[in-house]
């Protein structure tokens, strides 16, 4: 009895203990290799903030992804907040963090409804709509930015403490991604709008039959992945202390890829909250393990995607063995 | 003849004869990238006046024809429903390849054909895994790829870069045979190439039956994966032939070469009114949409736009050019837009 128990547990969460098992190996080799400065407190800690940008945005892909769309526009959309958000800042330093937070946040859900509606109302492809909306986008930083640079002394000490600043001991851009994380466990699992982000995944035809306004909940996703890039790109300005046209170009990349290392299907309908968390720490995990054990720049590009792309094939075999099993049961 | 027609709003009719209608030869596409074309030329003319020279044409098209090349192949991965967003990095892959293997004392005509062979093979590699894992999305394989390929690029070259090609090989990017430049030649060649394949052969017919259904398709005896593949292998090798151009052009390869390509070769298929759900579009679409893309980029250059407010007109040109077959089906339902269709069908 308790044996079957577990092993249901077990063939339910597969992917996730298997993403647990490749995060501690690896850890453990990077532990040896390195000769112990893998588990310090302090490289931990780095790990975890490095990680934490990345993180918070794949909670919105993933909503988008599981809805069988994709957002390439991530990356315009937190240039553009953060830019629009620290010129503001330079204006008036005096202004409250927060209340520039809020704008960036603001302008998020604007650039996200944009693709909401040319997604859910207009019927375009999600990939070419916010492929035509990054240009959009990085389009309209360049045009605030007149091509210059917001830096860091540009900025003021308060807003420059919250990427910085620690509350419990933990830098607050964690803290801040694992609230981010509650809130879209309890969103995707617990809410209405949740579940049905799930149903318009897996079908749409079926979602619209039971009486789910489909428009209506693309249009939600979307949005919120917009209001979530804001909230990040003014997170990562803030970190990286410069503000600029070229700000997280490509980053919208690495946010799929730990959507989908993360066990989200591109084709909508499946993928967890605990999936991608651990999609995102396994990538941070092989940014921060790679310079520790001296490999080279160059080759650090050239492993990741092949690791993405290994993960992504062992997890096709996986799931083809699942149902493998699963056809051979019903025959008995 | 039986025919099965898709409309505008995804249902299907069976026609029995193909019957020439006014109505549907009018409401092409081609005729909007005609008008779009049409509208560029006149607002290139008048912004500058030297414009209107052939000479200045052919020149100007030697700018923006090397991504040409990589359209006409995407097209048909993007009528197959796939994508494959890793031919800026076979590009960059390729040239490096090509000028590790000069600077190694292999002839140039020798290195030109390595090139060749590496796009080949990234093209093979992706068409492969697509091939063998058909749950797998091409945009994530083809995502994982680009990061690979442009990665063995870096840990090849590293951040240097090769230059000193022979005279005849600088020539092969800027130079002419005749009046037209070698670029246009070999474009208008694979233009009529790729107009013979997709549209008078019978890869061409299985092209379009497999971007319909793919699984409807394998049941009538195609063979999607050998199709699959061949594509594939295509783009890559016309990939390293754009990319052999480039590196004419530029003088000199590095591992960071056309970064951010593929988005403007998507762009200008989607524009070609490719339709990434696949099954539908034609060459001479892609054509017209590389001219018109092509000429209002040369043309805002003209005029002294600057390259960001190129980029928002080239953004919002792809989602209205691919929103407007949609506006009736989205808002079809609505009172108003049924109105003003009856009227125009008074008038």
């Amino acid at each position: 009895m308790n044996n079957l128990i577990l092993k249901k547990m077990f063939s339910y969460n597969i992917r996730e203990i298997s993403l647990i098992l490749v995060i501690i190996v690896i850890s453990i080799f990077v532990q040896f290799r390195s000769g112990g400065n893998f588990f310090t407190a302090e490289n931990i800690s780095d790990l975890c903030t490095e990680t934490a940008i990345l993180a918070i945005l794949a909670v919105g892909m993933m909503m988008v992804i599981i809805t069988a769309g994709i957002d390439l526009s991530i990356g315009a959309i937190m240039a553009l907040a953060g830019m629009i958000g620290t010129t503001i800042l330079k204006g008036n330093k005096g202004i409250n963090p927060l209340f520039i937070i809020l704008i960036a946040i603001v302008i998020g859900t604007i650039c996200g409804m944009l693709n909401g509606i040319s997604v859910s109302k207009l019927k375009i492809l999600p990939i070419i709509a916010t492929l035509g909306m990054m240009n959009i986008f990085r389009g309209v930083t360049y045009l605030v930015s007149k091509g210059n640079w917001v830096l860091q002394n540009d900025m003021s000490s308060s807003f420059l403490d919250l990427a910085t600043g620690k509350a419990l001991g933990i830098n607050n851009l964690v803290v801040i991604a694992l609230v981010v994380y509650v809130i879209g466990y309890i969103f995707l699992k617990y809410t209405r709008t949740g579940r049905k982000i799930y149903a318009v995944g897996n079908s749409e035809e079926s979602a619209t039959v039971s009486g789910i306004k489909t428009e209506r909940t693309l249009l939600i996703a979307y949005t919120i992945m917009g209001a979530i890039a804001g909230f990040a790109g003014i997170l990562y300005v803030c970190k990286f202390g410069a503000a600029q046209g070229e700000t997280a170009v490509g980053y919208e990349m690495n946010v799929i890829a730990a959507c989908v290392l993360g066990g989200v299907s591109i084709n909508g309908g499946t993928g967890r909250v605990q999936g991608v968390l651990l999609g995102a720490l396994l990538l941070g995990l092989l940014n921060n393990a790679m310079p520790l054990i001296n490999i080279s720049v160059f080759w650090q590009e050239a492993i990741r995607g092949l690791i993405i792309l290994l993960s992504v094939m062992c997890n096709a075999l996986i799931q083809r063995n699942v149902e493998m099993k699963a056809l051979r049961r019903r025959n008995i | 003849m039986a025919k099965q027609v898709i409309q505008a709003d995804g249902t299907r009719i069976i026609e029995n004869e193909r019957t020439f209608s006014w109505k549907r030869f009018i409401f092409q596409w081609e005729w909007m990238l005609v008008l779009m074309l049409v509208i560029v030329t006149i607002v290139n003319i008048s912004a500058s006046s030297n414009f209107a020279n052939p000479t200045n044409i052919m020149n100007a098209m030697r700018d923006f024809l090397d991504k040409a090349i990589v359209v006409f192949p995407m097209a048909l991965v993007i009528m197959l429903g796939e994508i494959d967003i890793s031919v800026a990095s076979t590009m960059a892959l390729s040239s490096v390849v090509m000028g590790m293997a000069y600077q190694a004392g292999v002839p140039m005509s020798g290195a030109i054909v390595i090139a060749l062979l590496v796009g080949a093979a990234c093209g093979f590699v992706n068409g492969i895994i697509l091939a063998k894992f058909p749950e797998l999305s091409s945009m994530i394989v083809t995502l994982a790829t680009q990061i690979v390929f442009r990665g063995i690029a870096s840990i090849l070259l590293k951040t240097d870069s090769v230059g000193g090609f022979p005279a005849w090989y600088n020539n092969f990017g800027w130079g002419k045979f005749g009046p037209f430049p070698i670029i246009l030649i070999f474009t208008v060649i694979e233009a009529l190439f790729f107009v013979y394949l997709l549209h008078y052969t019978k890869f061409g017919r299985r092209t379009y039956a497999m971007g319909n259904s793919i699984t409807v398709s394998k049941f009538s005896g195609i063979k999607t994966n050998k199709i699959k593949v061949i594509i594939f292998t295509m783009t890559g090798l016309l990939a390293a032939v754009a990319a052999v151009f480039l590196a004419s052009k530029m003088g000199s390869v590095r591992p960071d070469v056309a970064k951010g390509y593929e988005l403007d070769i998507i762009a200008m298929v989607v524009l070609g009114g490719v339709s990434s759900a696949g099954g539908k579009g034609n060459i001479l679409g892609c054509i017209l949409s590389i001219l018109v893309i092509g000429f209002l980029r040369y043309g805002l250059g003209l005029v002294n736009v600057t390259s960001q407010i190129i980029m928002i007109i080239v953004g919002a040109l792809l989602i209205i050019a691919v929103a407007i077959p949609n506006l009736k089906s989205s808002f079809g339902q609505s009172k108003w837009f049924k109105n003003l269709c009856n009227n125009v069908k008074k008038c």
